[in-house]
């Protein structure tokens, strides 16, 4: 796969592809697979991103601490709000399906990460809803996604305890607004300025769940995440740049993690997990998993 | 290389690539090293795993492992009823392995029907494992394959002799790591295989006078 976006953009517009195929092909190439059997494994991931989505949305799921769930069904449900009604809204609920159904054992698709899982699908099958995009679309858009995805790991990291929550849910965040970019017309240069636009917005973001939990804050971090790349999608469909280069951003990503204390990855040494509440909740909520499974 | 479907991927039961999906998977391998579920388990927890690992469903992971149950297993949340139900009786302890090398390691010691089988292994994230020593044994087995581990007398043609069985067995060996601690010292070859290697193939290497100790693992993660 590339270790540069700017290669992937430049060999893209050359060949006159999308992305999503240059990708396709690259991946048939390196691992010596047919791209059918690749686009088949994709839809398979999408057709379980759209199961987890539906079963979110029941509302009854919570988390073996307890910490987090039922909060998709409040925000599908809640009439008021400046969202309502629309796919902002309908995005950022999937975003937290997703997640509570990840917290409370269910199954998802790891995209990086399972801890960042919310965010593609949201994006994605939000957007193809919004837009009428046929699932063949869809799954182009899961192997664009995969392309940045591999440069982020190639080139800085996808795990929260090397690299922070910029690493989990702002790699995510890149991949979705790459990936939607281009799923909405964008052209290989206004993906990476999607993805330069996302990221940028997340660097630096530590990651501090409560108790070494993947339960809070990660559920309401894959719903800012994905606020966070409508904002790069909408910017970079308008034709907006960003001037310093996609692959730049994302080294820096990497330099950051390498420098943020231990305390602010995955640990839960700092952050939110160490507030005097975080403290509390995570002592409370780890004796009641004990409880429960005794 | 890094794969797209790497990224785009497992499909698991949550919550955590790392405590989860890579648990369940050291579980499943090592149930592959005595051919079934076991009827006794001793899972020693290291680091992260010890630390948070039953909030994040390591220990269910782990046991549904041991069960059969892949990553994408929904069963796996209820795994420790069921194993209590399959005469699986598991034991969980936290300790420090002084020579882990990783936070999230595990060492895995079960038995069935006389048969024993001790595992080191660790979780290294995105789901993805390495198993660091198999009854005493350095290895290094990422279970992306199926794979033979083998420790032989260091002899001329060993190699050819057992890359030969494999080959009348139809099984196309995909890599071969070959290493030794000294010249005459003991062989340790791990070989992936694209193929399961079947009982026979595993007896046939074993029947070989100078064949110390082999083991099949299952092929447990890779598309």
């Amino acid at each position: 796969m590339y270790k540069a976006l700017a290669d992937a953009i430049r060999d893209a517009e050359k060949e006159k592809k999308t992305l999503a195929h240059l990708a396709l092909d690259t991946e048939a190439r390196d691992q010596g697979r047919p791209v059918a059997e690749i686009r088949a494994a994709l839809q398979r991931a999408l057709d379980v991103m759209r199961g987890a989505i539906e079963k979110g949305l029941t509302g009854d799921l919570y988390s073996a601490s307890g910490l987090v769930g039922g909060d998709a069904a409040k925000l599908r449900k809640n009439p008021n709000g400046p969202l309502a009604q629309t796919p902002f809204r309908d995005i950022l609920t999937r975003a937290l399906a997703v997640q509570e159904v990840n917290a409370a054992m269910g199954v998802i698709v790891a995209a990086p990460t399972a801890g960042g899982a919310g965010i593609l699908p949201a994006i994605l099958t939000g957007l193809a809803k919004a837009r009428s995009v046929p699932d063949e679309k869809v799954v182009d858009a899961l192997a664009t996604a995969g392309l940045i995805g591999a440069v982020v790991a190639e080139r800085a990291s996808l795990s929260g305890a090397e690299g922070g929550c910029q690493a989990e849910t702002g790699a995510a965040a890149g991949m979705a607004a790459g990936a939607a970019t281009e799923m909405l017309g964008g052209s290989p240069s206004q993906v990476g300025h999607a993805v330069a636009l996302t990221m940028q917005g997340t660097l630096g973001l530590v990651c501090d769940p409560l108790g070494g939990l993947v339960e809070l804050p990660c559920v309401f971090r894959n719903a800012t995440g994905s606020a966070i790349a409508l904002a790069g999608i909408e910017m970079a469909l308008a034709g907006i740049t960003f001037a310093i280069p996609v692959d730049e951003v994302i080294d820096v990503m990497g330099e950051i993690g390498r420098e943020m204390d231990v305390r602010y990855r995955e640990t839960a040494g700092g952050g939110l997990a160490a507030t005097p509440t975080g403290r509390r909740l995570a002592k409370e909520r780890l004796y009641q998993i004990k409880r429960s499974d005794g | 290389m890094v794969s797209l479907l790497d990224i785009i991927g497992p499909v698991m039961v949550g919550p955590s690539s790392s405590h989860t999906a890579g648990a369940c998977r050291l579980g499943l391998l090592a149930r592959g090293l005595i051919g079934g579920t076991p009827q006794t388990g001793l899972l020693q927890l290291h680091g992260s795993f010890a630390r948070t690992g039953e909030g994040h469903g390591t220990d269910k992971a782990l046991v549904g492992g041991l069960l059969g149950f892949r990553p994408d297993d929904e069963r796996l949340r209820d795994a420790l009823h069921i194993a209590e139900r399959e005469g699986l009786d598991y034991k969980f302890e936290k300790t420090t392995i002084a020579d882990a090398s990783h936070p999230n390691t595990v060492r895995i010691t079960i038995e069935l029907n006389g048969n024993k089988a001790t595992m080191l292994g660790s979780s290294l994230g995105a789901g993805r494992i390495l198993v660091q020593e198999i009854d005493g044994y350095p290895v290094e087995v990422t279970g992306n394959l199926h794979t033979i581990v083998l420790v032989a007398e260091d002899r001329k043609g060993s190699i050819a002799r057992i890359t030969g069985i494999l080959a009348e067995h139809d099984i196309n060996i995909a890599t071969l790591r070959l290493s030794r601690k000294e010249r005459g010292g003991d062989a340790f070859m791990v070989i992936e295989c694209d193929e399961e290697p079947d009982k026979k193939a595993g007896e046939e290497l074993r029947a070989l006078d100078w064949v110390r100790w082999t083991r099949r693992l299952p092929k447990v993660s890779g598309g």
